[in-house]
């Protein structure tokens, strides 16, 4: 049994910031007796724990694992550099928070991807974990290292450092890679690692970049993608959770001690998303929509209450406001605990899909903050492009019956560089937020109103229809910025009601490249760590300088370099490095829908319209599931 | 409105919950609890509990207190059980009574603390106490958020001395414990604060970080020395009741006897 490694940390603690978050003991969290168990992961949010902590997929997967007998999970989290430096000094290894146990002793070392900015964190964790940072020369007794999370759909770029990679829904996979390590091991671990991974790759469901050989043409791209030993399936698949009600997880949330950034109770209300936003990778990869019911989310509300004592409940999906029965959500939560000053939120509501009874029941019981849409682009045109089908008039009605009805403050969200966009498409953002202030003015009868603009670069993803775009450069990006900045500031009439908040184009082509790199950009990832690059999604650890040159320094060998990633324009005929990773998207479909894209031409969502073949529900043998059911959430009995 | 005074510890790995961090998560414990807590007015309504206080992060602790304000009365004795299985293990709630004398933070005038100073020998340990205790002023120096501060760590101190090791915790090596009495007087001196301070004027400088844990905060008797229990007078003043209650004959202790 591995030793905790608490009582060496402990005398680092009192020599760092927030020690807390490294003490483990969160209330709802497990340890189990390591002998218990025969399959054990190590489950890790690659951030700093404030933001890993409250990560719905992380949460999910650690409490169905530990829920299952003989199994156990242990969550870990990118250690700050203050207690990184401690560790490296004093000889303590990378460790799980809940046991305090060395990472390297676990079978699976499972880290979960939001945005590709995690990949340097992952490389320190290995580093310090004592585990060889490529996949090749690990041995038997090396944690097998699993990606996941949305940035796993192409894993290509820290295809060196993984063993595996499962994309799509996480909750039954684990099960299901749990059996196969249990039973591989259960045999004595014949034919050793290469064996095991070998059984996993078998499945058509666990990707094992060693088992697949990139081929390169002449001029760069990719030739082909080969699997390299027989039983290897060509393509992998994603997996889909079809029953949401069947998996309410979490069901006992994690209630940290030190402060995070997310301090609610979160429901998932469905997961998927068909509005076809082209620039949206999660809407894509997430198909088809499954709703939890009402009165799933009503039941997990009410446990999740009871478990946590948090006073704020998180509606969560891809566009809160479009479940089929959110309405009757909303109410009938707003009317439950209306006593208890529970607060509601519905953090991603489309201006098309918000109505002021809904927005009265969100903030009944809570703070009446400012609301928050996303008309993503500036001009009519540049919205039919990324298809995000909200019109102007759509917003000035909203935001006329916002202000109306006593908000005062508006923030709209905004991408720069969608495909297409020209300079005068940005600066439309300006006259449309002097079209909103005129209006609030108008109908609050008040100065006292506010609009906040936020931008920053569109980044193209994998599986999107997007995917073959050129992105704007950082330098471009700027510009532009720059521009719509000075536009608003001149506004002698509305200037001074409007904010303006934007991200600079250069954390975007980092973005762009570990985006839709391929095994080459590895290299560059692995330079960058060694160089002491940590944090990315940090603006205050994050060095552009540093990855461009190391860039510099590992790419010319491929005759390639950043902007072949990132401000390159991709043809048909090209093999993208995830293209053997099965999101259930007919590439033919991608196409035309980049096609329909340049050609301003839009599509429905097909929740409710006929279906437009995009591929998934057949590949995958999935289907569309929504409401309504027709039920009501009742006031629930109290038991004093 | 009842009044409810709790004690309360932070120990083990927990002693490295901040004051705001257990300010959270003991407000998510009254809502799991039940509490019928009183809210305070206005625009974001909170939870009336008032902390008295708190050990710094880092430093673990036997008796913390705060006293929280309730809408409907509940028995102490149980609302400290319902609470303390609310919590983690670590913030333990040890200790609950009604408040019924005066104001609780009046009556915490000063701390017992226990340091210990592993790696460091006893004797070293008694030399530095000495050279303290015999120094009129120990000037030392502490960031504050206004910058460096440097303040007299030695007149807040009633007590300092060195203790042996209890038989249920042997040393396995050299080891020396402290005993310190500090007054509570502003700026506050920390245990860290004397630590500085032995190092001042004796260079003792411990190899780990000092194990620190407040074991007693109360009111402090000038005579004795010592500290006594906060919430006794909260008690005795139930206890007059009860026995008022009882019947005639036991009503002859003045109201509030005992409290300070």
């Amino acid at each position: 049994m591995p030793e905790s490694v608490f009582p060496q940390l402990e005398a680092l603690l009192p020599h760092v910031q927030k020690p807390i978050q490294y003490v483990g003991g969160e209330l709802n969290s497990t340890v189990k007796p390591w002998e218990s168990c025969d399959v054990r992961w190590a489950l890790m949010y690659p951030d700093a724990y404030e933001v890993g902590l409250p990560n719905q997929g992380v949460m999910i997967l650690y409490e169905v694992l530990n829920e299952r007998e003989g199994v156990l999970a242990e969550r870990t989290y990118s250690v700050w550099p203050d207690l990184e430096k401690l560790m490296r000094e004093n000889g303590v290894p990378q460790f799980t928070v809940d046991g305090h146990r060395p990472v390297g002793a676990f079978d699976v070392f499972g880290l979960s991807f939001s945005t590709e900015l995690g990949y340097t964190n992952m490389l320190t964790a290995l580093d310090l974990a004592g585990i060889p940072l490529e996949a090749k020369d690990r041995g038997i007794d090396h944690p097998i290292v699993l990606a996941g999370g949305h940035a796993a759909f192409n894993p290509e770029p820290i295809a060196d450092f993984i063993d595996a990679a499962v994309i799509g829904d996480g909750e039954q996979a684990v099960l299901e890679i749990t059996d196969i390590i249990r039973a591989w091991k259960a045999e004595g671990r014949p034919g050793g690692r290469e064996e095991v991974l070998f059984r996993l790759a078998r499945t058509g469901s666990v990707y094992i970049p060693r088992f697949y050989d990139v081929e390169y043409l002449p001029d760069g791209r990719i030739g082909r993608v080969v699997p390299n030993k027989s039983g290897v399936p060509w393509r992998v698949s994603k997996h889909t959770v079809m029953d949401l009600d069947e998996w309410p997880y979490p069901k006992q949330p994690l209630v940290p001690l030190a402060e995070t950034v997310h301090e609610r109770m979160s429901v998932e209300i469905f997961r998927g998303c068909t509005r076809g936003c082209r620039f949206c990778q999660a809407g894509m990869i997430t198909r088809p929509v499954r709703e939890r019911s009402i009165t799933g989310i009503g039941e997990m509300v009410d446990k999740g209450l009871k478990a946590t004592g948090f006073e704020e409940v998180g509606l969560l999906s891809l566009s809160s406001a479009d479940h089929s029965e959110i309405g009757d959500v909303a109410k009938g939560l707003a009317d439950r605990y209306e006593d208890d000053k529970i607060g509601l939120s519905l953090p991603s509501t489309r201006v098309d899909a918000f109505n002021v009874d809904l927005a009265n029941e969100l903030t009944r019981n809570g703070r009446r903050s400012g609301l928050t849409f996303a008309p993503e682009g500036g001009s009519e045109r540049l919205r039919k492009v990324i298809n995000k089908m909200v019109s102007e008039e759509d917003l000035i009605r909203t935001v006329a019956t916002a202000y109306g009805n006593g908000w005062r403050q508006v923030k709209l969200y905004f991408m720069c560089g969608l495909p297409t966009e020209t300079d005068d498409d940005v600066l439309q953002i300006a006259d449309m937020a002097a079209n909103v202030i005129a209006k609030g003015r108008e109908v609050a009868k008040s100065n006292d109103i506010r609009c906040t603009v936020s931008i920053g670069g569109f980044v193209p993803k994998p599986h999107t229809p997007f995917q073959w775009a050129p992105q704007l450069s950082a330098e471009e990006t700027d510009a532009r910025l720059e521009k719509l900045r000075d536009k608003i500031r001149g506004d002698k009439k509305y200037g001074r009601s409007i904010g303006f908040r934007y991200h600079d184009g250069k954390p975007g082509i980092v973005e762009g490249l570990l985006s839709r790199g391929d095994r080459r950009v590895g290299a560059v990832i692995r330079a960058v760590f060694e160089d002491g690059g940590r944090f990315d999604g940090w603006r205050e650890h994050f060095s552009y300088d540093r990855w461009m040159e190391c860039a510099e320094k590992t790419l010319p060998q491929y005759g390639v370099d950043v902007d072949w990633y990132t401000t390159r324009e991709r043809s048909y005929e090209e093999v993208l490095p995830w293209d053997h990773l099965d999101s259930g998207l007919d590439k033919d479909w991608l196409w035309e829908d980049w096609q329909d894209a340049l050609d301003e031409t839009e599509v429905e969502d097909c929740r409710w319209t006929p279906c437009f073949d995009c591929g998934v529900c057949p590949q995958m043998d999935t289907h569309i599931q929504i409401g309504p059911t027709g039920k009501k959430l009742l006031p629930l009995t109290v038991v004093k | 409105m009842q009044r409810i005074r709790l004690r309360y510890t932070k120990r083990g790995r927990l002693r490295f919950t901040s004051h705001r961090d257990f300010q959270r998560a003991f407000e998510r414990a009254l809502r799991r609890a039940g509490v019928p807590m009183a809210y305070s007015a206005g625009f974001t309504p909170h939870p009336k509990v008032s902390y008295a206080n708190a050990a710094p992060t880092g430093t673990a602790s036997e008796a913390e207190y705060l006293e929280i304000a309730l809408t409907e009365p509940r028995d102490p004795a149980k609302l400290r059980e319902l609470l303390d299985e609310s919590l983690p293990d670590g913030l333990d709630i040890v200790d609950a009574v009604e408040a019924r004398a005066s104001g609780l933070a009046d009556r915490l005038t000063a701390s017992v603390w226990e340091l210990r100073l592993d790696g460091v020998d006893p004797a070293d340990a008694e030399r530095a106490v000495a050279a303290f205790l015999a120094a009129d002023t120990v000037d030392v120096q502490r960031m504050t958020k206004n910058g460096l501060r440097t303040f007299d760590a030695r007149a807040a101190v009633a007590g300092l001395e060195t203790v042996p090791a209890s038989a249920d915790r042997p040393l396995d090596g050299p080891c020396a414990i402290l005993r310190l009495v500090v007054r509570h007087v502003t700026p506050a001196v920390r245990p860290d604060d004397v630590l500085s301070g032995l190092r001042a004027v004796a260079d003792l400088a411990p190899p780990v970080p000092a194990a620190v844990t407040r074991l007693a905060q109360g009111l402090f008797d000038e005579e004795s020395g010592t500290v006594t229990d906060p919430l006794a007078p909260d008690r005795e003043a139930v206890t007059a009741a009860l026995s008022r209650a009882a019947g005639p004959a036991a009503a002859t202790a003045p109201e509030g006897a005992g409290s300070a």
